[in-house]
């Protein structure tokens, strides 16, 4: 098992190791004074020179978007449950789900920071779970009202009530497109919850980090943030794609990506 | 004597259908009148396939008998009740043309689910299943999943899971549509197996003349738009066995089913 990941690895593994070295040798050429972009050795270098302040930004990013996500989540499955359960519900939270997710969340920040207090969290968290809500609301939505007609009537002639057809029939149905909508959420979670925090917010943050280093001109620093801000949505990535094999154990092993 | 032509002694009516017809979208511009004064009595413990042409309303009808939908005029009686209450008390099982299994579910555990639904507890359940597996033949599968199967072997799974709450009444339509000749001739062969150990109650819906006559003690021949019974014919070919297909008596019951096809065809 062990294995087999570490070969499946393999290909992503050449890319991007080479991809590093290309980058770092073309810039050796063309910009050698690396004004514009670090090249991957400096931004090492600025990673480990502030190790200490990143990990802490990045703990307290990571607190924001992993709370974010988590509430966005529970939201989005709750909503979508009572909208394919309850005609009365379809016809009242559906649209103003879509009316939700026509506003351009991100540009509330500035608004929720007033309302939450400039240094709090809570208007960060707000923008990822707004952002995490949409995605996973239509997708577990879908999912859990494209069962095959064959399917319900088949438990309508066990007479089942609604309760076990969703239990049993629409829920299982909608773990692949849940599991679809956690991975672009998680990816979502961790642009929201940066972009909020260029705004203000929570301080010690990878978006504040960002800002600041940017603002007086330590672009490597920026970078080296912006190193830790992709690791850390590959890793929510990679703990949805293992939720979902374990959830989903019906399913061809597929790669992460499936 | 053949024990396939004679219906139990005391042939009590599995299903009763009384002056019924069935008005899809009654009123409405898309109105279809699907099924017209169809008064069907089925005895309990035979093998009855319904036949005709495509969407004269086989399916409506048997759909009509598991209570999946309901006659916009007179009644349906399966043992001896309204066909809800019998839908309410598990009194049939169902098997359709794409298996329905449920691909979150492993073979035994589809099998499982009726029984489930009923309340059994683990160990009966996983006896039950056991049983049924050996029944379609598949016992090395019951931890496969669905997609890990065969068409054919999917459908078995689909016939044992109908089976499983042991219901006296079977409804199928087309189960064996999406099987290749080799297979479905080999499924025939089983269902008919399991009839004569088990002298359920089948109503049967396919396509094909051979099928229909090979299997039942009885064709019910239908003619389309609006749906009616044309035909009501019995098949007395006694015991299946490998020489049924190639016998006379087959052919000239083939013969008749196609006449009768055919005449109502002309009609329109
Ligand atoms: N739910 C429905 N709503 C509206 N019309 C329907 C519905 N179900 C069936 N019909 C119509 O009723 C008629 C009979 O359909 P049915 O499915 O019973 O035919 P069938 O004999 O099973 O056909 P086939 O052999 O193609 O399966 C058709 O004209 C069909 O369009
Ligand atoms: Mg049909």
């Amino acid at each position: 098992m062990i294995k087999r990941a570490l070969a499946g690895a393999f290909p992503a593994l050449v890319i991007g190791v080479g991809g590093l070295v290309l980058w770092e040798l073309s810039l050796l050429v063309i910009n050698p004074d690396g004004f514009l972009l670090p090249r991957p050795t400096e931004i090492f270098e600025a990673f480990t020179e502030h190790f200490d302040a990143i990990w802490s930004a990045t703990i307290n990013t990571g607190y924001i978007v992993v709370t974010g996500l988590i509430v966005g989540v529970i939201l989005g499955v709750v909503w979508s449950l009572l909208v394919s359960r309850f005609r009365i519900a379809d016809e009242t939270l559906t649209p103003l789900a879509i009316a939700l997710n026509a506003i351009p969340i991100i540009a509330l920040a500035p608004i929720f920071n007033a309302w939450y207090g400039l240094l709090s969290p809570t208007s960060n968290q707000a923008i990822v779970v707004l952002l995490v809500f949409f995605p996973v609301f239509i997708n577990t939505t879908k999912g859990l009202t494209s069962v095959g007609a064959t399917k319900i009537e088949l438990m309508d002639s066990y007479a089942a009530s609604k309760w076990e057809i969703t239990r049993m029939i629409r829920i299982p149905n909608a773990m692949p497109l849940f599991f679809t909508a956690l991975k672009i959420a998680s990816s979502l979670a961790v642009i929201g919850a940066i972009v909020a925090e260029y705004f203000g917010g929570s301080q010690d943050t990878l978006g504040q980090f960002i800002v600041q280093n940017a603002a007086s001109g330590r672009y490597t620093n920026a970078w080296a943030a912006v190193v830790a801000a992709s690791a850390m949505g590959i890793t929510l990535y990679l703990v949805s794609g293992g939720f979902e094999r374990v959830a989903t154990p019906w399913r061809p092993d597929v790669d992460v990506v499936g | 004597m053949n024990d396939h032509d004679t219906p139990p002694s005391k042939a009590a009516a599995a299903v009763e259908i009384d002056s019924v017809s069935k008005v899809f979208n009654l009123g409405k511009p898309n109105e279809v009148h699907a099924l017209d004064g169809i008064d069907l009595t089925i005895d309990d413990g035979t093998f009855v396939s319904l036949i005709g042409p495509s969407g004269c309303g086989k399916s409506t009808l048997l759909r009509l008998m598991g209570a999946l939908t309901h006659p916009t005029e007179g009644s349906v009686v399966v043992n001896g009740k309204s066909a809800d209450q019998a839908r309410l008390d598990r009194d049939y099982g169902m098997a359709f043309q794409t298996s329905g299994l449920f691909e979150w579910r492993t073979v035994t555990q589809n099998i499982e689910l009726p029984l489930q639904l009923m309340g059994w507890d683990k160990a009966q359940r996983k006896e039950r299943a056991l049983e049924m597996l050996d029944l379609v033949k598949l016992a090395e599968f019951g931890d496969h999943y669905p997609r890990e199967l065969s068409g054919g072997m999917q459908q078995r799974v689909a016939i044992a899971r109908a089976l499983s709450f042991r219901p006296q009444l079977l409804l199928m339509d087309e189960p064996f549509g999406a099987l290749d000749e080799m297979t479905r001739e080999h499924m025939q062969t089983e269902v008919l197996e399991i009839w004569e150990k088990t002298r359920k109650t089948i109503v049967f819906v396919t396509h094909s003349i051979p099928e229909a006559v090979f299997l039942s003690n009885r064709v019910v021949v239908m003619s389309p738009r609006p749906g009616r019974i044309a035909a009501d014919i019995s098949v007395p070919l006694g015991r299946r066995n490998f020489d049924t297909r190639e016998s006379q008596g087959f052919f000239d019951s083939i013969t008749e089913v196609r006449e009768a096809l055919r005449f109502e065809g002309s009609t329109r």
